[in-house]
Parts: structure tokens; sequence; C-alpha cells
């Protein structure tokens, strides 16, 4: 086999990896939107607001120092300790269904049967707002995240197979972090499904997807269902941003992953699960190797901004409803 | 007692048809003309022109294009920042290319080229609806903000990718390049910002805007009882992006006078116009004068009482500003979800009754 060839193969593989973290985030938008019909905007930066949480508790950090220390003329900083990175995240996970409770309590409950639209702004709202609290929180400089997860290339992987090619072929490069956030987001999505299926909240979960009225008189509460299904985007988004703030490092541009995942939402269908992940996958994969085959050589590069999007634009033409989202049937 | 249609007798067709019924509205209307256009402009100052006033003319005229689409076809569009791009770098190449015309023609051209490429990606409206045509329209945003950073033709080859306003006059005053005066920068945006609010407004009175409303309320209805959703979608994005080139081009050109494409024209402007145009109401061509001004005046006022009184270090009120305007973005939808407009309109309900409660 030519070593271009095999170098084709690697940016499949590497798009594939990619293509699992994006779906991680569209996976929280599904979840919303799902339950709620909320397309929940802010699900990028949930994702910055995990992440530069579970940094500040691992590091001790005073919340809101800087604001207190204006206030008052203090010069707090840390509480001087360190917390493992297990009870971190647990903590940060206790912090996210906070969390999940005010925005039901004290915004979505008060915005129901509104517009589409109308949500969808209160989101961007929402999500300027908990950018703003992340920042006031823990400060808006970039954070190294440290919890232990492996980094740089596999040189077993590597090692492995440089054999399949000729001289010109080193074997693959793929980052180990991305491995691991591969197995994580599978045991997530299983973990989803399973939970979907066989628990007795998910059930009422799916059954609030399926219709809002016949749930409510069979005797669930709405309100409950959307608190959890903020915190199981709640959930999502901690561990999407532990992949990516271990990838880039904790700060603002982490909230931009949100605009990665639409067009992987628009591909799928924004009601679907198996469609976020095939999704994601397709524009991981589809994006790399534009710009391998095409981008870098004859575009100039940077062609990942904008592919994802004229992909899923050109395929919706055809498709409207996305690749697994249900038909939509229109009356006059 | 004064606001009221009784006694206003309409003697002919055009005073039975006028864009305000009302007297006290008609006068209202041209005496805010009167001070926009007599009084401000002696009074203007470089700091009130640069931070406030030119600012919220030029989101005024694009919040009204985007309005237009939004509000009154309801096909919403999240490529704003984009299609002001295409104004902003449309309108450098005619600088350019054509030192010789007027720059009013420019910025008129400059509309007019966005207004095609806003029709070339209105195109998918047609298949795709909703959420999946906001998503579609990033396409646009993330598409055009790539294209003006890498193909250098665009920024005439120029060693920092930026683009820099030369100087341009009208009746021999400079309005572009660093020569420009706080009065001619105003009276400029002020002079297209009149000439897009009539339009709009006449053209939303009229068949145009019915059809898109038509549509707007509900497309497979509008088409059955004859409304062309092709005609009604595309022509609502040619002239809605019509407006926002024009803004774009009057923001690079007599606002900034210099733009680094990513940074002026970014997915943020497409948000900030969507929020004056849903903040000050959906469907109202004075919600997007309203929405625009409130979206101007909070971040300055907030500068200033938290920089200025208060003492705070300005990257911390920099992260307040944000949770102030997300919170009350919040506030605003959960209280008055059709916006700023909803407001007027249910006091001026209330000013036609005034002083009797019934």
């Amino acid at each position: 086999m030519s070593a271009d060839f095999l170098y084709g193969i690697e940016v499949i593989i590497n798009g594939l990896m990619a293509g699992v973290l994006y779906a991680l985030v569209a996976l929280g938008f599904v979840l919303i939107f799902k339950a709620s019909g909320i397309f929940n905007y802010a699900q990028g930066v949930m994702a910055l607001f995990a992440a530069l949480t579970l940094v500040g508790i691992m590091e001790g950090q005073v919340p809101f120092s800087h604001l207190i220390n204006a206030i008052l003329g203090t010069e707090i900083h840390d509480f001087g300790w360190e917390v493992p990175a297990l009870l971190a995240i647990l903590l940060t996970l206790i912090v996210m269904v906070g969390f999940a409770w005010a925005v039901q309590q004290f915004v979505f409950r008060h915005l129901v049967g509104q517009e589409p639209i109308i949500l969808f702004m209160a989101t961007i709202g929402l999500a300027y707002f908990l950018e703003g609290v992340g920042d006031l929180m823990w400060g808006s400089d970039i954070k190294t995240l440290a919890i232990g997860l492996p980094q740089g290339g596999s040189i077993w992987v590597e090692e492995f197979t440089s054999g399949l090619g000729g001289d010109g072929f080193y074997g693959f490069f793929i980052d180990k972090l991305d491995m691991v956030a591969t197995i994580v987001a599978a045991v997530l999505v299983i973990g989803l499904i399973v939970f979907a299926q066989y628990t007795k909240q998910g059930r009422a979960m799916r059954a609030v997807a399926d219709d809002h009225q016949a749930a409510l008189s069979v005797g669930i509460s709405l309100n409950f269902i959307w608190v959890l299904v903020w915190s199981l985007a709640g959930l999502v988004a901690l561990v999407a941003g532990v992949m990516w703030g271990a990838k880039s490092g904790v700060q603002f541009s982490l909230s931009l992953i949100a605009l990665k995942a639409l067009p992987v939402l628009m591909l799928g269908g924004f009601t679907s699960i198996p469609g976020a992940i095939v999704g994601g996958l397709v524009i991981g994969v589809g994006e790399k190797l534009f710009e391998y085959t095409i981008g870098a050589p004859f575009l100039g590069g940077a062609t990942e901004n904008w592919f994802a999007y004229m992909l899923a634009l050109i395929f919706l033409v055809f498709r409207p409803q996305g690749l697994f989202g249900e038909k939509m049937i229109e009356r006059v | 007692m004064f606001y009221r249609e009784a006694g206003d007798f309409k003697t002919s067709y055009e005073a039975d048809s006028q864009t305000f019924p009302i007297a006290f509205d008609r006068w209202r209307y041209w005496a805010i003309l009167a001070v926009a256009y007599l009084v401000i402009p002696f009074v203007i100052n470089d700091y009130w022109a640069s931070a406030l006033l030119v600012p919220f003319l030029i989101y005024a005229i694009a919040s009204i294009g985007l309005n237009i689409l939004v509000g009154y076809c309801g096909q919403v569009s999240l490529g704003t920042g984009g299609f002001m791009a295409v104004g902003a770098y449309a309108c450098y190449k005619l600088m350019t290319s054509f030192p010789d015309v007027s720059i009013v023609v420019h910025v008129l051209l400059a509309g007019g080229i966005t207004a095609m490429v806003g029709t070339a990606f209105g195109l998918p409206s047609l298949r795709i609806k909703g959420f999946y045509l906001a998503v579609a329209t990033l396409a646009a945003q993330f598409f055009l903000v790539w294209l003006f950073n890498k193909v250098a033709w665009f920024y005439n080859y120029s060693a920092s990718g930026q683009i820099n306003a030369p100087e341009r006059f009208v009746f021999g005053v400079p309005v572009t390049g660093a020569n420009t005066s706080a009065p001619a920068q105003y009276l400029v945006c002020l002079v297209f910002l009149t000439f897009c609010a009539l339009l709009a407004r006449n053209l939303t009175r009229g068949t145009v805007g019915r059809s898109w409303m038509a549509i707007r309320d509900m497309d497979i209805a509008a088409e059955i009882i004859g409304v062309n959703p092709l005609k009604a979608k595309l022509t609502a994005f040619a002239v809605s992006s019509f407006f926002i080139g024009i803004a774009g081009a009057l923001f690079f050109s007599v606002y900034l006078g210099a733009v680094e494409v990513g940074e002026a024209f970014g997915i943020q402007k497409s948000f900030l116009v969507l929020f004056m145009v849903i903040i000050g109401g959906l469907g109202s061509i004075f919600g997007s004068f309203a929405g625009a001004a409130f979206l101007v005046i909070l971040p300055v006022a907030l500068k200033v009482v938290g920089v200025d009184l208060l003492g705070w270090p300005t990257d911390l009120v920099a992260h307040l500003q944000l949770v102030i305007v997300g919170g009350l973005i919040m506030f605003f939808l959960i209280k008055e979800p059709h916006g700023l407009a909803q407001l007027w309109r249910l006091a001026k309900e209330k000013l036609r009754l005034w002083p009797f409660p019934y």
C-alpha cells in the first residue's frame, strides 16, 4: 500500500476521533431539544463552565474572588488546598445539577408555550450570562486541566502499524487523548441509552419527549423531567468540557464547540441520538478529509471553519429533516 | 385627549392611507426628524458620535434589514455578520476601483451586491425551515468570513489583511478617512437610515410586505391562497440583505475606517443584531430602532457606571457586562416576549383613552 493512501486512512481515523467529540456536544443539544423543544445554544458555554468549575475546585480557588476583592478591597485568591480529581468531578456535577434547577426555575418555567425562536434567544442570553458568571467566578485566564488523562501520540499504535507501508511511512499517529475520549463517549452513550430504556425516570423522559400533554395526564412532572434533562445535558457538557479542555486548555474558545456541533445536528436531525453520533462522525471525517485532499493544497487551508456547514446545507436541500430526524408533516 | 383619531377627517385617499393616521404621531415624526437633522448635528461631539449615535444609526439600518427577514417573513437568519462583511468589502473594492464615483453610489451598490449574495444564500430557504434554516445561514456566516480572509484580491493584497477606507467626499466634506468630522459621519448615516426606514415602512405596508407576512404566519396556507413562496422568500432575503449590506458598508467606511473581517463581522455581530430585533420587537420598524438603541446604550452605560463611577477594573466590568446583558435578555423575553415595540403599542393604547379609564 502506498504511503499516501495510508496517510489518507490516518486522516480518516483522526477525523472519526474528532467526530466523536463533536457528537458529544451534539448529544447535549439533542437531549434538551427532544424533551423540551428548546434549542439550547448555551450547550457550548455549559461545557466551558463545567470545565472552569472543575479546574477551579481542583485548585481550591475562591469563587468570585475577583469581584470580592474589588468590592471589599481584600486580597484573597485560593483556599490553599487541592481537591482530588474524582471528588472535584462529583462537586462539579452537583454544581451542574444546581444550575439545571436554577435554569428551569428562573427562566424556562416562565417561558413555557412561547415560540421556539424566543426560547432559542433565551438560551443565547443564558449563554452570555453563564459565560460572564464563569469568568466572574473563576477568572478568564487560560487554565490547564490536569486530571491525569494521557496526552500525546500513541507509540504503541505507531509501532504496530509502521510495517504496513513502505519506507516513507512511519505508522499511524493517533492521539491517546482522542482514544480515551472515544471510549468515554461510547460509555456515556451506552449509559444514556440504558438510562432511557430501563429506568423509570428515563422512560418518563421519553414519554415527555413524545407528547407533553399525554405525559402530564399520566402523572409525570414536566418540571422534574426538564430539570433532569438539563442535568443530563450538564453531565454531557462536563464530559465534553473535560475532553476538549484537556486537549486545548480551558479558555473561552471552548464555548465555540457549540458552533461545531450545529452542523452535526443538522446532518443527524435535531431529535435523534443516533443521528448526533453518525452526524458527528460524518462531519469529523468529512472536514478532515476535505482539508487534507482539497482545502490545504488548493484553497489555502482553514476550510474546517465552514466545510461542515456547507456539507450540512447541501445535504439538507435533499433531505430537509436530516438523516434521522422525524419527517415533518404540515397541515393547514 | 390629544392622541386619537376623532376630529381628524380624511378627505382624500392619500390622507386615508398615510403612514401615521393619527395627527399626534405625524407631529412627533416631524419633530424627531427636525431634532435629528437640525439640532443634533450642531451639538454632536466626537465621543457622542463614535460611542453612541453613529453605531446606533448603523445598527438601526441592520436591524431593520434583519427584521424584514425574521420579523416580517419569518426566516431566521444567523448570517447577518457575513452579509455585513459582503457590504463592507464590496464598498471597499468599489471605492478603490472607481475613486471618482461618489461614495453614496458605492454604498448603494454595495447594498445591491449584498442583496445578490443574500438571495443566493436564501435559496435553501425554499426547502429548509425553522432552526435548520437558522443553522444553514451560519454556513453563509463562516464561509464569507473565511473567503474575505483567504482571498487576497478582496483586500487588495495588503500585508495586514485589513481593509482601510480611503478619503472620500460628499459635497466637498470628507465623510470617510481620518479627517472626518463627527457631524459629517452622523449626517451620512442619518440620511441612509431615513431612506432605509421609509423604504422598509412602505414595503411592509404594500403587496410585498403582505406576502411576506402571509408566508411567516403559515407558508402552506399562503401558497394555497396564491402567494408565490419563491418570490416572497427571495425578495425578503434580497431586501433584507440590501439593508444589511448598506449597514456593513457604512460600518466599515464611515464608522470604523479600518476593518479586520473576523473581528468586525464575526458570529457575535450576527447575534447582536438578532438580539436587537428580538428585544426591539419582531415585525416592527419602531422595534428595530428601540432594540438598536437599547443594545448600543447598555454597554456604554454599564461601562460608565462600573469603570468611571465605581472604579472597578475593566476586565471585571466586562465580565459583569456579559452577566447583565445576558440576564436582561432573559428577563425581557420572560416579561415581554414581543419586545419593546409591544410596550410602545400598549402605551399608545393607554394614551388613546387617557384621561379616562375606559
